[in-house]
């Protein structure tokens, strides 16, 4: 059982993170593309761009980036991004993988952060390099191995965060749909605790199920899922990071929805 | 002051007069969805609280639904279209529709998210409730209400006083079928005989006082069998509107057939009772609801007029009177003249009534920024109106909506085709009818059929089956789906037929042959070609046609019989092995082939 994050704390909110970082007491990771981190960004953030990250997550070069980033096992994390925190929650949830417990999301993207009028700069702070641990923690991830032996189980749920469509022409057999935009509140990357707890309630979503999230390609939108579970309280989540990309180049089963043109109901 | 402060906000959104809602019914909903996974609610039973609640059936699967929202005289305000776009990304396919009934249709929508989104609507006011089932469905009235030049006075507030009576009365809750109200402006613009009950406003001098009422028009409706309404009375008065509705609801109520499920529309009980009967037991059912029903018993009917004002901008934000390419013929092919000087209103093309969720958002800031009367009304033929734009702002309009991809020219002509929801999401449907529309809609855009007078006041409707979602049997040029075969390879085949109409002249269309699905377009285009040949000058297709299905054209063509002639030859099926292509349908790429699951129209 993997409960890291700080007492089940899943995002923080506004103010919290303004007086962290007044405090120092904070290490606030902006994983944007660098342009646009170079042009302006939260205080004291230090930049990650996802791509950077993923070109090469062994946990040895991922050890050396939180190192880098003056980060160390106590430090506590805020990670915030421009896509409805999806690739925030990519960056979080290997920062936990890699076994660092105090790491959450900024409940909002940076351009709300912005309209709000809240403070930016565009300083690229200085960073002493600091050592973290490694004590790695292979029960949040699921392997492409895993989810075929995992899914024959009927305590095991499988979640796709592809937008419908995609699901309906294609996904794992037995997944059920739950598209990422479904997570969301308005200016919130997440949707209330209750409000999520009701939707996946009545999803029939609850209790001790080991859930897999998976999307399609690098485990971003299935990230955020995966803290959205969390922070409905189930904390027995998996994160297929490979997803669907990887099931289909190994050529794996796929399944999809019959007989209807769905597709020509689209505007787009 | 910094460069943002003096950015232009937003007007604030028009608040809706009326809340259709009741947020416990979302409660309730999803509390029944688990007794009915856990096998606790008979299927039967089920299906219709899922209906009476505005969730269908969706094709080949009992996982999803589909979500009808009903706009009761198809008003609809900028924070409910926000909401729904919202709702689409979050729990449906990104993409909204809009039937010909006024009502928006979520599809795909997971059984057990049904309830997140009546719950979203209950936030903005909206309803599905009594969208599907034996219930009295969305009432609709005509988009231009209120402004069209035509019409005797605004029949808007008694469709909402009438949509309000009934929704969740009673009576109205296991109804033998379906009913439906329509409230029109104005003979030319409703469609008042091809419903159970058609009203059009019209005003009388009584001893020398002028006094609101309505023509009434009574078991009309399209289906597989169609029927044209019959005229109640010479005028109803605005106190009988009420006891003349609940009077046929009752007496439909009481002698509809519940058995035959093929048959137990109200119009086919009209039928075969004869019009003279049903007319006399309908007046004395009214003489009986007069003297019976206590005083509270009446229509609220607000008639407090809305408040026009059109939204303060600052400055032209184009910098100038730079008017984008296209302009005239979209001021020509989307918008009317309303009776108020000065203003249009402005019809948006949809492609056969889709639309998607960013660009709902686009249009909700664009209603605030244009409309003065601060919503929108959706109307009968897939589509929305922006009603109240001012005519300085319509180029600024234009320019807004080519941003959002709503510009398109052709919504108030033949080139904007209905196609219902065909084999996209429809258990009972044989055809791609939806994906038909579009293609005809590209096609003659293309070829700028939108800008010929001549067309204008035709129509195409595209039905995927037989039933008459699209009605297709008041189109000038309907069809309806159905298989067609060489040997055993099967192609999507649809029956056309010819000169139907929906005015004062309503009737239905004439039978003409059979047209395989991938030939339709260059039929259609035959026909316009024999029209342009034959007519006289001042002949529209829809006149001409006219004059061709009556009997009363004096050129080469003098029947239905000479016209199916030229188009035989264009129908003849090739093998497969001569035009593969033939054998699929509109959006497949494999082989046609027939198949349907249970419909839920007469659950």
């Amino acid at each position: 059982m993997c409960c890291l994050t700080n007492l089940g704390k899943i995002t923080t909110d506004v103010d919290t993170l303004r007086s962290e970082i007044r405090d120092k007491s904070v290490r606030v990771i902006d994983v944007r593309r660098e342009v646009d981190y170079k042009q302006d960004h939260i205080p004291t953030a230090v930049n990650l761009p996802l791509a950077n990250l993923l070109s090469d997550d062994s946990p040895e070069r991922v050890l050396k980036l939180i190192n880098s980033m003056g980060i160390d096992d106590e430090t506590s994390v805020v990670v915030y991004d421009d896509t409805f925190g999806a690739l925030a929650s990519r960056v979080a949830w290997t920062l936990e993988y890699l076994g660092h417990s105090d790491v959450t999301l900024l409940e909002t993207t940076y351009s709300h952060w912005k309209s709000l009028g809240l403070e930016n700069d565009s300083i690229v702070p200085e960073v002493q390099t600091r050592e973290h641990s490694m004590k790695l923690h292979p029960e949040i991830l699921a392997t492409s191995d895993y989810l075929e032996n995992a899914k024959t189980r009927d305590d095991v749920i499988l979640i796709d965060n592809r937008e419908r469509l995609n699901f309906l022409e294609q996904h794992i057999p037995g997944a059920i749909s739950l598209p990422y935009r479904t997570l969301a509140s308005n200016d919130k990357i997440l949707r209330s605790k209750e409000d999520m707890k009701r939707l996946l309630d009545n999803r029939r979503i609850t209790g001790d199920s080991e859930i897999i999230t998976y999307c399609g390609s690098v485990g971003t939108l299935s990230g955020l899922a995966y803290y959205a579970l969390k922070s409905a309280g189930l904390p027995n989540a998996k994160l297929y990071a490979r997803s669907f990309k990887e099931w289909k180049n190994l050529e794996k089963p796929t399944e999809k929805q019959k007989d209807a043109n769905y597709w020509d109901l689209s505007a787009e | 002051m910094t460069i943002s402060d003096l950015k232009q906000t937003i007007p604030d959104s028009i608040k809706p007069k009326i809340n259709w809602s009741r947020i416990e019914e979302a409660d309730d909903f999803a509390k029944t969805v688990k007794l009915f996974r856990q096998g606790k609610y008979a299927e039967d039973s089920f299906r219709r609280y899922r209906l009476q609640h505005g969730a269908y059936g969706t094709r080949m699967t009992n996982d999803y639904a589909m979500v009808r929202i009903k706009l009761p005289a198809g008003e609809i305000y900028p924070d409910q279209i926000e909401k729904i776009s919202q709702l689409s990304e979050q729990y449906s396919i990104g993409s909204a529709h809009f039937s010909t009934r006024e009502n928006i249709q979520l599809h795909w929508i997971v059984l057990e998210d049904v309830s997140e989104i009546f719950r979203g609507l209950a936030e903005v006011g909206l309803t599905s409730r009594e969208a599907c089932g034996n219930s009295v469905r969305n009432v609709m009235c005509s988009p231009l209400s209120g402004v069209c030049p035509a019409e005797e006075f605004d029949s808007t507030p008694y469709a909402l006083a009438t949509a309000r009576f009934f929704l969740r009365n009673p009576m109205a809750q296991n109804l033998p079928r379906k009913f439906k109200f329509n409230f029109t402006c104005c003979e030319k613009h409703g469609m008042v005989r091809m419903v159970d009950v058609g009203l059009i406003p019209q005003i009388r001098n009584i001893d020398g006082t002028p006094q609101r009422g309505f023509k009434i028009f009574l078991g009309g409706g399209l289906g597989n069998r169609s029927f044209v309404g019959h005229q109640l009375e010479d005028f109803t008065s605005e106190e009988d509107l009420l006891y003349t509705s609940i009077a046929v609801v009752r007496i439909f109520d009481r002698l509809g057939d519940r058995k035959n499920l093929a048959r137990n529309r109200m119009r086919y009980l009209v039928n075969d009772m004869g019009w003279d009967k049903f007319q006399n037991l309908v007046l004395k059912e009214r003489a009986v609801v007069r003297a019976t029903q206590s005083v509270v018993t009446q229509l609220e009917v607000d008639k407090t007029p809305n408040v026009i004002k059109r939204p303060v901008r600052i400055s032209n934000e184009n910098g100038g009177e730079i008017i984008p390419d296209g302009y005239a013929r979209w001021l020509k092919t989307n918008t009317v003249k309303q009776t108020q000087e000065d203003y249009r209103s402005v019809f948006l093309t949809l492609e056969a009534g889709d639309i998607t969720a960013s660009q709902l958002h686009g249009l909700s800031n664009i209603i605030r920024n244009f409309s003065s009367e601060g919503m929108a009304r959706s109307g009968f033929e897939q589509n929305l109106a922006l009603r109240y734009v001012h005519e300085d702002d319509l180029p600024n309009l234009y320019s807004k909506l080519i941003e959002i991809g709503l510009a398109k020219s052709g919504a108030l002509t033949m080139t904007a085709p209905i196609g219902c929801s065909g084999t996209t999401s429809c258990n009972l449907a044989l055809t791609n009818s939806h994906r038909l529309a579009k293609e005809i809609q590209r096609k003659f855009l293309e070829l700028k059929l939108d800008e010929d007078d001549d067309l204008s006041d035709s129509s195409i409707k595209i039905s995927g089956c037989p039933n008459s979602c699209a009605q297709h049997g008041i189109a000038t040029l309907g069809f309806f789906g159905g298989g067609g075969h060489v040997g055993k390879d099967m192609y999507a085949n649809y029956q056309m037929s010819i000169g139907g109409r929906s005015d004062g002249d309503t009737m239905l269309g004439q039978t003409l042959l059979r047209i395989p699905a991938k030939r339709i377009i260059p039929v259609i285009l035959k026909v316009i070609e024999i029209f342009k040949a034959n007519k006289k000058s001042d002949d529209t297709l829809k006149s001409w046609i006219h004059r061709v299905v009556n009997g009363n054209e004096d050129s080469e063509i003098k029947s239905l019989v000479d016209i199916k002639k030229i188009l035989e030859p264009l129908v003849i099926p090739p093998t497969i092995e001569e035009d593969p292509d033939f054998y699929l349908d509109y959006g497949s790429d494999t082989s046609y082939h027939t198949k349907t699951g249970k419909g839920e129209c007469a659950a």
